[in-house]
């Protein structure tokens, strides 16, 4: 009986089979040849071995690239959360008119390619760019400073390219909680913060855990935006893959370096949706 | 009274920052189509004087109009790849509740999460142990499987918006099944088709981490002509092109409106 159920079961997924065969040969197999490549003592394909992981290891530098892009990510992902809720916020209090615009506004960066809304952060980052011009003209700062090339000018342009992603599962979250419990809490007394804190917060956990995931894994492996806005000064995890394999033609080394940085991906988003599974019980992340 | 005050600070906070969010959403598009009409060779803001030189100057960059072409054909090619497969298979599994369709739901949206640029690598691996010479044929197997979740997504929404009783009454009425899709199913969620479609499309046009890898000097895309521009030198050209693009892919956005609203099913799946 259960042999049979299970069988209807797959027969029911008949026609994704073409796609999972697809996926089988050109995703799953290449992860699988990447472990593999990653094997190999030296670049020369002699020898199996984990040389490879234990270079990474302790060679400090690698390691430390590996923990900035993960650190470049949490930031990214902590500003996007931190301008989304508002936004959110207003989305949903606001008229049909407001929602139309917020709404043209979120999709207009997600429809303008990444390029293009990079090279807008060098004009207005740049030495002779619009933040620079108009601190100058103001007299706040005396000379140009340097914002191109910077941890900061990095965080802020990828949570632009990136704060579309975050605010469009956000605003799904909001546009589903009951309206009668904000109410409610208004009416026994709660403060607007405290409302916000104790009834909307925990309530629009999925939409936040599901944004955040994505501005995250968008932001580590966000190779142009690191490279164009970040520079050389600021080497993060995939322009260090990127080297190795194109530049220096390590490949065994380059493919324990992806496998490394994939893993830490995938326990990333695995222990924030169990963690977010706790919290909210029953609910599933969208 | 302080819990008034307390309120007023709230709902100051929450205003000023969204519209800080918003200024901040729209700035960067201004600022490029602005800067597209310079006169100047520099990327100076706002620009000192005015003109559509680097506008002309496009048409005369047969580099830039080499790569535009192969990036509008492996878009092209992707999301016809990835439209058909993707509907199919969201067909397939997004109603059921087995564990296998679980399975390959998370399969399938995963090159969403995973680093895009270790597939990259991964599949160059690959590609170059089979000895496949690298061609916009490769280059297209990488984008469909990293279009692929975006597909998946907007037809799911649609799917789970159909009533399941639509395919019993028609089957009960002696329509065999692939008239009921052919008439029923397809014509009802042709609009997540078409909105994932067009997601997809501009997602294959934009994405850089596995062109990366599997392009060559022959099969060049937009985006890494782009990049490689602004690396060398900030080239005014990028501007134009970047003028070109948003004010295409706005054009094509109202259209799409237009024709099947849209925004209405990307912000149901939002």
């Amino acid at each position: 009986m259960a042999l049979r159920h299970r069988l209807e079961g797959f027969g029911g997924t008949l026609p994704a089979m073409p796609l999972a065969a697809f996926f089988l040969a050109a995703f799953v197999a290449p992860f699988a040849v990447l472990f593999w490549i990653s094997l190999f003592r030296s670049a020369d394909f002699r020898a199996l071995g984990v040389d490879q992981y234990l270079k990474l290891a302790t060679d400090g530098f690698s390691i430390g690239v590996l923990g900035d892009t993960l650190f470049l990510g949490l930031c990214v992902t902590a500003v996007c959360l931190l301008l989304a809720y508002p936004l959110g916020l207003v989305y949903i209090e606001g008229g049909r008119r407001l929602r139309g615009a917020i709404l043209f506004l979120i999709m207009l960066p997600l429809l303008t390619s990444t390029v293009v809304r990079t090279f807008a952060w060098i004009v207005i980052l740049g030495r002779e760019g619009i933040v620079n011009n108009a601190m100058l003209a103001t007299g706040l700062w005396e000379r140009p400073a340097r914002l191109l090339y910077t941890w900061g000018g990095l965080v802020v342009a990828l949570a632009q390219i990136q704060l579309p992603l975050m605010a469009l599962p956000l605003i799904n979250s909001l546009l589903k909680l009951d309206r009668s419990l904000i109410d409610a809490a208004e009416g026994l007394g709660a403060s607007n913060f405290r409302r916000f804190r104790t009834v909307i917060l925990p309530l629009t956990l999925p939409g936040a855990v599901a944004g955040g995931l994505l501005v995250f894994a968008a932001s580590t492996t966000a190779f142009i935006t690191q490279t164009l806005v970040g520079g050389g000064r600021i080497v993060l995890m995939p322009l260090n893959i990127y080297q190795q394999a194109v530049g220096v033609q390590d490949w065994p080394f380059a493919a324990a370096l992806s496998i490394v940085f994939t893993l830490c991906i995938v326990a990333i988003t695995w222990f924030v949706n169990a963690f977010a599974q706790r919290r909210m019980g029953a609910v599933h992340a969208p | 009274m302080p819990r008034r005050s307390a309120d007023l600070a709230y709902a100051g906070f929450v205003w000023t920052i969204a519209l800080g969010a918003m200024l901040l959403l729209l700035a960067p598009t201004v600022v490029v189509l602005i800067t597209s009409f310079t006169g100047a060779q520099t990327l100076k803001f706002p620009p000192p004087s005015w003109s559509l030189r680097w506008y002309r100057e496009l048409l005369s960059s047969d580099d830039l109009l080499a790569a535009t072409w192969t990036s509008l054909k492996v878009a092209f090619w992707a999301t016809l790849a990835c439209t058909v497969l993707g509907t199919a298979a969201t067909l397939g599994i997004a109603r059921s509740r087995s564990g296998w369709a679980r399975f390959l739901d998370s399969l399938f949206m995963s090159p969403m999460v995973l680093p895009a640029m270790a597939f990259g690598l991964a599949l160059l691996m690959v590609f170059s142990l089979m000895s496949v010479r690298l061609s916009i044929w490769t280059l297209t197997v990488g984008h469909v499987v990293i279009c692929t979740p975006f597909v998946i997504r907007m037809v799911s929404a649609a799917v789970q918006q159909l009533d399941p009783l639509l395919d019993d009454c028609s089957f009960s009425l002696g329509a065999s099944r692939l008239y009921t899709l052919r008439r029923i199913t397809l014509p009802l969620i042709s609009r997540g088709m078409f909105a994932g479609g067009f997601v997809a499309f501009l997602s294959s046009f934009d994405h850089v981490p596995v062109s990366l890898f599997l392009s060559d000097a022959r099969t060049e895309v937009l985006p890494i002509k782009l990049w490689q521009i602004l690396e060398a030198d900030l080239d005014v050209r990028v501007a134009a092109v970047s003028g070109v693009i948003v004010i295409v892919t706005l054009a094509g956005l109202i259209l799409a409106e237009r024709l099947s609203g849209l925004g209405a099913s990307v912000q149901q799946r939002a």
